[in-house]
């Protein structure tokens, strides 16, 4: 027992001395997914680059190998004993998480959930990567911008039941008329997020609409589809591809000419506001609905009811940047 | 004229001394192993000798170790049950149906119980009453008992359990002593009993050694392996409600890989995996050592895919010392 005492007098000696110099800095947690995932990646490039910019933050850089709640937990609940400032987390479960997330706050550390949400009870704020009317008029103005003149353009989804692709499209719908006048959407089509079905519809869209200027894809899946049969049918230069997809996916049909740009949530910005946001609530300031936070060079964003805020539009690739983001994700 | 020795020749019914047999037990070997990552633990993160940071700890393993308590007894009988985390997963699932229908607490506990004994129910059958091998039937009901549950939820979840549930997964009996903790030190002492100081513990053990000799000797083998299997689904439905309360709410994904948690915590405590030999006190030491060294690591933010390789290699490294060990004294002689 004498010597268990001694053991515990020593470490809790040492343990202050150790603490003491960690403790001056900040020190803010990025829980992710999962690790060895090149969108997360870059998310901590950004989380880095904003406490560089910020100063005397130490970010930790953590997650689990296989994208679960139980996983995240267990890292959590590290994470709770070692006393980090605040948690930022984009969360595998919106449910399971809470009941330990309400833990690390009733023990003093700020949580925020980013890219991937917490219900309303496990986090203070959530960032949001965009918006449904932000997106809605992203996709659009992909296409306009390269069209002075305007002309038909044609939208292929995912599936006619994705809720996401749906809100997006009714959202880009409303902004026509009033932001983009000359452009005029002559069909939206469901490749269901399957190549083959994807392939198939921007086949027949090209055949029914012999004056199309654009096709544009809101999913991963169909872009690819569509900027292939366009290079595969000699249409380049003809039919321009845009939508949302993946750099990496994508950069051959961006070096083609297949596509002019594409554009995504960039996992940079969003690892860098992430810190920025975090950072705000461990030097006190209160998240509620209505507050207006600062995100760097990112800009600002501002609650709304549920504590959530949306990050910015979707982030822009063309030929100048492809090369670098498709190295990222 | 010789005198009648009246001295009993003594034929000693171990090898060796019983304390040498102690000190050189696997689960002593466990014990050494636990102290020292305790030790190396405390030196490297300033937060690990903590009271509440240890309790958080324990949280990360109970419900896991609870199975590994049922498990071992079924691998020491020469069976095994893969199905145990596809368990949670279908009681987690009538647990949240019942509560879309208005069961209160204490039903919810009843029903996630029941289900898993149910499930072993059906293990135990087409085992012991088809005569199929457990590892077969269990690689089956994983997928099916999980199935079930996807069928049930999609990509949606349950959730709004009642307050008072939250306190099997999150509630403290006493200071830092968590429920799930306090239930794992009564049932690993249950266990204890169970497997060396019942009749029926030294039947799993004969069982687990030579079948054929235990049913000539009378012992009813399909009904104790049939009462194995209840068990193991009885422990899995009780880490169901645990698991449940603690995540406060039902996914079909839930407690997913973890039946090869619940066997590596088996085998790391010294359980044959061919069946026949194993102890209680080594699981309970291996299921302590496992959540030691995840949770040291975690302290020191390794990442996760460096932890399953240190997990891997501690496990190696255990199983192989007594072997690597015994071949050396065998080519001394």
């Amino acid at each position: 027992m004498k010597f268990l005492h001694k053991l515990a007098i020593s470490t809790a000696i040492a343990a202050a001395l150790m603490a003491g110099p960690a403790s001056a800095a900040e020190r803010i947690a990025l829980v992710v997914k999962s690790l060895g995932n090149g969108f997360f990646d870059a998310a901590a490039k950004g989380a880095e680059e904003a406490a560089k910019e910020i100063g005397d933050i130490e970010v930790i850089y953590t997650g689990p190998t296989s994208a679960t709640a139980e996983g995240q937990i267990e890292i959590i609940n590290s994470l709770i004993a070692q006393q980090v400032d605040a948690i930022a987390i984009s969360a595998n479960d919106p449910d399971a998480l809470v009941p330990v997330l309400k833990k690390a706050m009733d023990r003093g550390i700020k949580v925020i959930s980013w890219d991937s949400g917490v219900a309303k009870d496990g986090r203070m704020l959530h960032l949001n990567p965009s918006d449904t009317n932000l997106i809605g008029e992203t996709i659009i103005k992909l296409a306009a911008d390269h069209l002075p003149d305007g002309g038909e353009v044609a939208i292929l989804s995912a599936s006619s039941t994705a809720t996401n692709q749906n809100a997006w499209i009714e959202a880009a719908k409303e902004v026509l008329p009033t932001k983009f006048p000359k452009i005029k959407l002559a069909a939206v089509v469901y490749g269901d997020d399957d190549s083959v079905k994807s392939t198939n519809e921007a086949k027949g869209l090209i055949s029914s609409y012999p004056d199309l200027k654009a096709i544009i894809a809101p999913t991963t899946v169909g872009v690819v589809a569509a900027a292939q049969v366009v290079t595969d049918q000699k249409l380049i230069g003809k039919i321009n591809v845009t939508g949302l997809a993946l750099p990496s996916e994508f950069k051959k049909f961006i070096d083609n000419g297949a596509s002019e740009g594409v554009a995504l949530w960039n996992p940079i910005d969003l690892g860098y506001s992430a810190v920025f946001l975090s950072d705000q609530l461990v030097k006190g300031k209160k998240a509620e609905p209505g507050a207006t936070f600062s995100i760097g060079k990112v800009g600002s964003i501002t609650l709304d009811d549920t504590n959530a805020a949306a990050m910015a539009a979707p982030y822009q690739f063309d030929k100048s940047n492809i090369e670098k983001f498709s190295k990222i994700y | 004229m010789s005198v009648q020795s009246t001295e009993t020749r003594r034929i000693p019914d171990r090898l060796g001394t019983p304390l040498s047999a102690a000190v050189f037990s696997w689960p002593s070997l466990l014990l050494v192993v636990g102290l020292v990552l305790f030790v190396v633990n405390s030196l490297a993160s300033p937060y690990f000798l903590s009271p509440w940071a240890l309790s958080d700890a324990t949280f990360n393993f109970t419900e896991k170790a609870l199975i590994a308590l049922a498990m071992a007894l079924l691998i020491i009988s020469g069976e095994i049950d893969l199905s145990v985390a596809s368990i949670i997963a279908l009681a987690s699932t009538m647990m949240g149906l019942a509560l879309q229908y208005g069961a209160g607490t204490s039903e919810l506990v009843l029903i996630g119980i029941m289900s898993g004994l149910v499930c072993g129910a059906f293990n135990g059958f087409l085992v012991t009453g088809l005569g199929l091998p457990s590892i077969v039937v269990t690689i089956g009901t994983m997928s099916f008992f999980r199935g079930i549950s996807y069928i049930v939820l999609g990509d949606q979840a349950f959730k709004g359990y009642p307050a008072s549930f939250a306190y099997f997964g999150q509630g403290y009996v006493f200071w830092v002593f968590s429920f799930e903790f306090t239930l794992f030190v009564l049932f690993a002492l249950l266990y204890y009993v169970l497997l060396h100081r019942t009749n029926f513990g030294r039947q799993v053990f004969a069982i687990g050694n030579n079948d054929v000799a235990a049913r000539f000797s009378g012992i009813r083998v399909e009904r104790v392996k049939f009462i194995l299997f209840l068990l193991t689904g009885l422990m899995s439905g009780i880490a169901a409600v645990l698991l449940t309360s603690r995540l406060d709410s039902t996914r079909p994904s839930i407690a997913a890989g973890w039946e090869l948690e619940a066997v590596t915590m088996v085998v790391l405590g010294g359980v044959s995996i061919l069946g026949g030999a194993g102890t209680i006190q080594g699981v309970v030491l291996a299921a302590l050592i496992m959540g030691l060294v995840t949770f040291g690591l975690g302290l020191l933010n390794v990442p996760g895919i460096v932890m399953s390789i240190f997990i891997g290699l501690l496990l190696i490294f255990v199983i192989a010392l007594p072997i690597v060990f015994r071949k050396i004294r065998n080519r001394r002689r």
